[in-house]
C-alpha cells in the first residue's frame, strides 16, 4: 500500500513529525513502513513553460525547435523530440543545472547544430512510474492545463512535491488497505482525530429503482449496492485526484473510472461502473456462474467460467466476474452518459479462489479476499455518487438499489485487564488501557473488572481476547516490556542419544579431514535413485519448478557428487566432503514418505599432500573405508560390521562392497565407475553412504574397563598364496574360528601381486597376536594354537609358503 | 721389572693417545689390561717375587693399571661426545620448514549456527524436536491456524506433493506435533531443520533453508518471557552488548505477533550498510502462541500459555559472518566451507 502524505492529510493531521518520524512511529506500533519515497526525489530547477513556437529542426526529421517561455520575458530555445510537443502548450522543463531522477543532469547542449537550454519532459523523465502515466502522455511530454504560470515550480503542479509511504502490509490488517484506514491508525498512535469526508450530494426527482431492478441469487453475496447516475461527462479527471491515483500506484483513465478507484483507495471498498445503456435489460442479476460460461473481460481476454465462480449479469449474460474483473460488454466509454455504480460485499474465499483460478489479481480481489467493512459498502456507493455529481457533472437518482442481508454488528470482544498483563508480563493501568482503546475509536466499556469492547468492523482482525492484548501493547509501546525467563520448569532438557550420537558422528568425520557439507534434497527423477541403499516408491512434487529439483532424493551421493565436481573444475586439488541428511522412501501409513537419516562421504583427488616431505597419497578406496572403520570403532560397532563385495550401479563393479550391521545391510562403498568420474570431470573418486539412522540406534553394550594386560603377548606371521579373486577376509575369518581362545588379533601385514607370483595368485601375509591375560605363554601353547590354524587354512585350500 | 712396567705405561698411554675411535680404544684396553695382556702377566708372575719386594711391585703395577685405565675412560668420554656431537650435527634440521598437515575439514556454517542456538538453548534446559520434511497439510497449516482457503498462505509459496501432503513451509509443523504428543503437558523444545518454499533461487532466495523453531507453553508464560528468552539468544549470538526490540507483526499461529531487531553488531546501532542506517537488523519472528493453536493440540488456553519464535539460519549465518550470497551455503566450495574452521570462542 502506497500513502501519500499528502493525501493522507485531509484525513489526519500529522504536522509536527517530518515522514521518517511518522513512518518510524508507524513501524514500532504496528505497520511495517517499507520505504518512505520523496517523490521530488531531489529534483530542482524544474519548471513550468509556455512553449510559443515549434518549428522543425532543420537537420533532423524527429526533433523540433521551441521556443519556450520559462519566467517573465525568458525564452529559451529548447530542442524537442516528443512527438506530441505543440506550440500553446503549458509543459515541464528541466532548466540547465537540473538533477533528474537516475543521476541524469541537464546542461545547455548543441542537438544537431542548434542549442537546447534545457530539456521539456515527459512525466517519466521526472520518476514516475510508466505504467502510472496517463495513456495520453505515456509516449510523450506531459501537457500541464493552461493556467498553469511559467517559471514556477512544476514539480508541484504535478503532485511531486509529496512523499509516499510504502506499507508491508500483513494480511490481517487488511484494513489499512484504505487511506481512511492508515488515517485511523495514525491518529490511534498520534492521539489525534479523523477528519472524514462529508458525504452528501443532491439527488434528482427520477428514482433509481425506475432504472434499474436487482436480484441476487447467491449467498456468495450478501449485499449488492447500486447507484444510478445520469448524464456524466466522460473527461480527465481534475489534476489532484489523477495525482493522488498516481502516488498510490493507478494509472489515470478518466473521471468515472477515477473515482471508482479513488473510492477504492479512500474506503477499501471496491466499486464497478457499468455504462448503463450497454447492460441493455436494465436489470442486475448476482448469481453463479454456469459452467463453461464465457465472459470477455476489460483487458479483453475471454474468460470460461467454472459453476462456482460468482457473476454479474445483465439477467441474460455476465457482464463481471464478482470482485475480480467487470465485463468488456458494460465498460463504461467516452461515449457513456449513465453510469450504474456498484459496491458489493462479496464472499473472500469465493473471490480468492476465483480470482486463483482464472490467475486475475486486482486492487479489488485483493481487499474483497481479506473482507471489506460491511458498514462501508453502502457509503462507498453515496460517496461515488457524491463525486460523480461534483466532478463529472452527473445527476444522481435517488435512492439506491439493494439487496442487503449483511450482517454489519461488531464484534465483541470481553477481556480482563487482568489477563492482559498476565500475558504480557507488565502492569499498564486501567486507564491506559481504556485510553488505549480509545484512542483505537474501540467502543468500550469496563464494568466488574472486565473490558467490555466493540470493536469497529473495518477491524476485521479483532475477534479474540489475544487480539486486544496486541492493541493494547502495541500502542502502549513493547519496548516498555520488561525482560524475564520463563518461571517453573521440571524439565532437564538435553541430547536425546541419538542426537548425541549424531554429533559425535560429525565431530569423528571432520576430525578424519571431512569437510560438512549440505545439499538440496530436491533433485531430478534420473538422479532420484541413483547409488540408493535401497530404492523405493520416489516422492515427487505436484508443480516442480524446474526438472533438477521435480524428485526427493533417495540416495546423498549425487549431489555430493556435484559439489566434489564443482570444486574440481575450480581446480581444487583435493575434495573431501559428507553429508548427513534425510532421504525419503516409499510411503508410510500417514502417506508420507518414511524419512530416513544417511550420512554420505566422497572424497576425490589427493588425500595427502605433504610436498617437500615428497607424501602424496592418492584418494583411494581404504582411505574411505578406514573413516568409516573408525567411525564403527567411535560408536562401538567395530566388531559388528562385514563387508561383502557387490555391485551398484554408478560404481566400479570391482570397488564396490555392500556394508552390513549384525547381517542387515546398512551402507554401501566403492569406488566411482570410470564412465561416471568421466560424466563429471573427476579422477578416482570413492564414495560411501550409510543408514546412519539404523547406526545410531544399534544398542550397544555398556562401557566397562577390562584389564590392562600384565602379561606378554607373542606373534607368529603366516603368508599364504591365494587366488587372486579369493577375499582376505574370508581367509581372516578362517583364522579367527581357527585361533583358540589365545587368538587375540589377526592383521594383514602384506599384499603382493606380481611377477614372482603365479597368474591369477597374489600373496597375503597375516600377522596373529596369542595372549592369555592370565599369565605369560609358553612357546608349546603358541605352537599348538597356530598348527590349529594352519590346518584349518590348508583344509580351506590356502596354499602356506 | 719395573722398568718394564714403565715402558708398558708410556706404550698404552701413546696408543690411547693415538685412538681415533671407540674400537680402537677398546682393543688397547684388551690389549694392555685384559686377561691375557702383559700388565695381567706381569701381575702373575710376582710370585717370584721376594716378600719384601712383593707389595711394593704391587702397588706399583696397580698405580700403572690405574693410570691406563683412567686414561683410557677419559679418551672414551671424549671420543664419545664427539660421536654425539657429530650425531647431532648431522640430525639437525631446518625448523622453519612447514609440519605435517592434520588433516581435518569442520562443521558447515549452518550447522554451526544452529548447533551454537542449540548449546543455548539447551543449558536453558530445552530438548531438540525433529520432525519429518515432508509434512501433511495439517501439520503444516491447520493445525497452526491456518485453514484451507486462509489469504496467509500466500505468504509461503508451498511445494505441494499431493493436495494433503507437501513440503514443510516451516519449522513449526513440529511444534504442532509435539503438542499433540505430549497431550496437554508443558513443553521447551528448540526444532532446528530444513524447510522449503518455491521461490527461484537467488543470492537472497533459496528454495531450501534452515529453520529454528523454538516453542513454550507452561502456566503463566509471559511475553516479556519471550523478550527476555530472545534478548539471551541475541546476545548468544552477536555479542553482549547487543539489545533486541519487537515490532508489532502478524503470524497467523501466534497472537500477539512480534518481529524482533538486534540492534546492528557492525555499527553498534549508528547506521551502517548492514543496518541499512537504521541501527537495526531484523532477526527473527515470533509471538505468544495463538490460543486456536493450543487448543487444537488439546491445550487448555484458558490454563497454559506459551511462546514461539523461528530463526532463519542462514539468515543468522550471513549477517554474523557477512556472507553476501544465500547460495554459498548450498554449492559447497571448500574454498568457502573452509573459512568455518577457527572457533570463535
Amino acid at each position: 500500500m502506497l500513502v501519500s502524505l499528502n493525501w493522507l492529510k485531509q484525513y489526519v493531521d500529522i504536522d509536527g513529525l517530518t515522514a521518517e518520524e511518522l513512518a518510524e512511529k508507524i513501524t514500532r506500533s504496528g505497520i511495517e513502513v517499507d520505504a518512505v519515497i520523496d517523490r521530488s526525489q531531489g529534483m530542482t530547477n524544474v519548471v513550468v513553460g509556455y512553449v510559443v513556437s515549434k518549428e522543425k529542426h532543420p537537420d533532423a526529421d524527429k526533433l523540433n525547435v521551441c521556443q519556450v517561455e520559462v519566467g517573465e520575458g525568458d525564452v529559451r530555445q529548447i530542442i524537442c523530440g516528443a512527438p506530441n510537443v505543440a506550440a500553446g502548450q503549458k509543459v515541464i522543463v528541466a532548466l540547465p543545472g537540473a538533477r533528474l531522477p537516475g543521476g541524469i543532469k541537464i546542461k545547455k547542449a548543441k542537438m544537431r547544430g542548434q542549442e537546447s537550454n534545457g530539456m521539456i519532459c515527459s512525466l517519466q523523465e521526472l520518476g514516475v512510474e510508466g505504467r502510472v502515466v496517463p495513456k495520453a502522455y505515456a509516449d510523450g511530454i506531459y501537457v500541464l492545463p493552461e493556467d498553469a504560470v511559467p517559471g514556477s515550480d512544476a514539480l508541484e503542479l504535478v503532485g511531486l512535491r509529496d512523499i509516499v509511504l510504502e506499507l508491508g502490509l500483513t494480511p490481517n490488517r487488511s484494513d489499512a488497505l484504505s487511506m481512511l484506514g492508515v488515517a485511523y491508525e495514525v491518529a490511534a498512535i498520534l492521539s489525534r482525530e479523523v477528519k472524514l469526508p462529508e458525504v452528501k450530494y443532491e439527488t434528482t426527482y427520477e428514482k433509481a429503482e425506475d432504472y434499474l431492478k436487482l436480484r441476487v441469487e447467491a449467498k456468495e453475496n450478501p449485499l449488492y449496492a447500486a447507484k444510478v447516475v445520469k448524464n456524466v461527462k466522460i473527461e480527465q479527471s481534475p489534476l489532484w485526484l489523477q495525482h493522488y491515483l498516481m502516488a498510490a500506484g493507478v494509472r489515470p483513465h478518466n473521471n468515472v473510472v477515477d473515482i471508482t478507484n479513488y473510492i477504492l483507495m479512500e474506503y477499501g471498498q471496491p466499486l464497478h461502473a457499468f455504462d448503463y445503456d450497454a447492460l441493455k435489460t436494465k436489470e442486475i442479476v448476482v448469481r453463479l456462474a454456469n459452467e463453461g460460461e464465457k465472459i470477455v473481460t476489460l483487458d479483453d481476454q475471454e474468460r470460461t467460467l467454472k459453476a462456482h465462480n460468482l457473476v454479474i449479469t445483465n439477467g441474460v449474460e455476465p457482464v463481471a466476474i464478482a470482485g475480480v474483473m467487470g465485463g468488456a460488454n458494460s465498460e463504461v466509454t467516452e461515449n457513456t452518459t449513465t453510469v450504474v455504480i456498484e459496491s458489493a460485499y462479496f464472499d473472500g474465499f469465493s473471490v480468492r479462489r476465483t480470482s486463483k483460478e482464472i490467475g486475475l489479481r486486482s486492487d479489488a480481489s485483493a481487499r474483497f479476499e481479506k473482507g471489506v467493512d460491511p458498514n462501508r459498502v453502502i457509503l462507498a456507493a453515496e460517496r461515488a455518487a457524491q463525486l460523480l455529481a461534483e466532478l463529472a457533472g452527473g445527476e444522481v437518482l435517488e435512492g439506491t438499489v439493494l439487496v442487503d442481508e449483511l450482517d454489519k454488528t461488531p464484534t465483541r470482544v470481553v477481556v480482563s485487564p487482568d489477563f492482559i498483563n498476565a500475558r504480557l508480563g507488565m502492569k499498564i493501568s486501567l486507564e491506559d488501557m481504556l485510553s488505549i482503546l480509545k484512542r483505537l475509536q474501540f467502543d468500550v466499556e469496563a464494568a466488574n473488572g472486565l473490558l467490555i469492547i466493540d470493536a469497529p468492523t473495518r477491524r476485521q482482525d479483532i475477534k479474540i481476547e489475544e487480539d486486544i492484548v496486541e492493541e493494547i501493547a502495541r500502542l502502549y509501546g513493547y519496548d516498555e516490556i520488561p525482560m524475564t525467563l520463563p518461571e517453573g520448569n521440571d524439565q532437564v532438557g538435553g541430547l536425546t542419544s541419538y542426537q548425541a550420537k549424531r554429533r559425535v558422528a560429525r565431530n569423528f568425520l571432520e576430525g578424519a579431514g571431512l569437510y560438512q557439507a549440505v545439499t538440496y534434497s530436491l533433485t531430478s527423477e534420473e538422479l532420484s535413485q541413483k547409488y540408493a541403499l535401497k530404492a523405493e516408491e520416489t516422492t515427487k512434487l505436484l508443480m516442480p519448478m524446474s526438472e533438477e529439483r521435480s524428485t526427493l532424493r533417495q540416495s546423498l551421493i549425487p549431489h555430493l557428487l556435484e559439489s566434489a565436481s564443482y570444486n574440481v573444475a575450480r581446480n581444487a586439488e583435493s575434495v573431501a566432503l559428507y553429508e548427513i541428511g534425510s532421504v525419503f522412501l516409499g510411503k508410510t501409513d500417514e502417506g508420507l514418505p518414511y524419512e530416513e537419516e544417511h550420512v554420505a562421504v566422497v572424497v576425490t583427488g589427493k588425500w595427502v599432500d605433504n610436498a617437500w616431505q615428497g607424501e602424496k597419497v592418492n584418494a583411494d578406496f581404504f582411505i574411505v573405508k578406514g573413516i568409516l572403520e573408525g567411525l564403527f570403532e567411535k560408536l562401538g560397532l567395530a566388531d559388528r560390521i562385514s563387508y561383502v563385495k557387490s555391485t551398484v550401479d554408478g560404481l566400479h563393479p570391482g570397488q564396490t562392497a555392500d556394508i552390513f550391521l549384525d547381517g542387515e545391510k546398512v551402507g554401501i562403498i566403492g569406488g566411482l565407475h570410470p564412465v561416471e568420474r568421466k560424466n563429471l570431470d573427476l579422477k578416482d573418486t570413492f564414495v560411501a553412504e550409510l543408514n546412519l539412522k539404523a547406526i545410531l540406534t544399534a544398542t550397544v553394550e555398556d562401557l566397562v574397563y577390562t584389564a590392562v594386560p600384565r602379561f606378554p603377548a607373542m606373534t607368529r606371521d603366516i603368508a599364504l598364496e591365494l587366488d587372486r579373486s579369493t577375499p582376505a577376509g574370508e581367509i581372516i575369518e578362517i583364522i579367527r574360528k581357527a585361533g583358540t581362545k589365545l587368538l587375540k588379533d589377526v592383521k594383514v601385514f602384506d599384499v603382493y601381486e606380481g611377477e614372482k607370483m603365479a597368474p591369477g595368485k597374489k600373496s597375503v601375509a597375516f600377522s596373529l597376536t596369542y595372549f592369555d591375560p592370565e599369565r605369560t605363554l609358553t612357546d608349546d601353547e603358541v605352537v599348538n594354537a597356530h598348527e590349529k590354524v594352519l590346518k584349518a587354512l590348508v583344509e580351506a585350500g590356502a596354499e602356506v609358503r | 721389572m719395573e722398568q718394564q712396567l714403565k715402558q708398558l705405561e708410556q706404550e698404552a698411554l701413546a696408543k690411547i693417545e693415538a685412538a681415533s675411535n671407540l674400537k680402537e680404544l677398546n682393543d688397547v684396553r684388551v690389549a694392555y689390561l685384559g686377561k691375557k695382556g702383559p700388565i695381567t702377566d706381569l701381575l702373575k708372575g710376582m710370585g717370584k717375587l721376594s716378600p719384601e719386594e712383593r707389595p711394593k711391585m704391587g702397588a706399583l703395577v696397580n698405580t700403572v693399571r690405574e693410570n691406563v685405565t683412567n686414561q683410557l675412560e677419559a679418551r672414551i668420554a671424549v671420543l664419545e661426545e664427539q660421536a654425539i656431537q657429530e650425531q647431532l650435527e648431522k640430525e639437525s634440521i631446518d625448523v622453519t620448514l612447514p609440519g605435517r598437515k592434520i588433516r581435518t575439514g569442520n562443521r558447515h556454517p549452518l550447522t554451526r549456527v544452529i548447533e551454537e542456538i542449540e548449546d543455548l538453548f539447551l543449558s536453558m534446559g530445552y530438548e531438540i524436536a525433529e520432525g519429518p520434511e515432508v509434512e501433511k497439510d495439517y501439520y503444516n497449516f491447520e493445525a497452526l491456524n491456518l485453514p484451507k482457503g486462509h489469504p496467509a498462505r500466500d505468504m509461503q509459496d508451498t511445494f505441494y506433493i499431493t493436495e494433503e501432503t507437501l513440503l514443510r513451509t516451516h519449522t513449526s509443523p513440529v511444534q504442532a506435533r509435539t503438542m499433540e504428543a505430549k497431550k496437554g503437558e508443558p513443553i521447551r523444545i528448540i526444532c532446528p531443520g530444513k524447510v522449503f518454499r518455491r521461490d527461484n533461487d537467488d543470492a537472497t532466495h533459496s528454495h531450501q533453508f534452515m529453520q529454528i523453531e523454538g516453542l513454550v507453553i507452561g502456566e503463566n508464560i509471559r511475553m516479556s518471557d519471550l523478550k527476555g528468552t530472545l534478548d539471551a539468544l541475541a546476545k548468544r549470538m552477536f555479542g553482549e552488548e547487543r539489545e533486541i526490540r519487537l515490532r508489532p507483526s502478524f503470524f497467523p499461529f501466534t497472537e500477539p505477533s512480534v518481529e524482533v531487531d538486534v540492534s546492528c553488531h557492525k555499527c553498534g546501532g549508528k547506521g551502517c550498510n548492514v543496518c541499512k542506517q537504521t541501527g537495526w537488523i531484523e532477526i527473527l519472528g515470533a509471538g505468544m502462541v495463538h490460543p486456536n493453536v493450543l487448543e487444537m493440540a488439546g491445550y487448555d488456553s484458558k490454563k497454559l500459555s506459551g511462546f514461539a519464535f523461528g530463526i532463519g539460519a542462514e539468515r543468522i549465518a550471513m549477517l554474523k559472518y557477512g556472507v553476501d550470497d544465500i547460495r554459498h551455503f548450498y554449492t559447497n566450495d571448500i574454498r568457502f566451507l573452509s573459512q568455518f574452521h577457527r572457533t570463535e570462542e
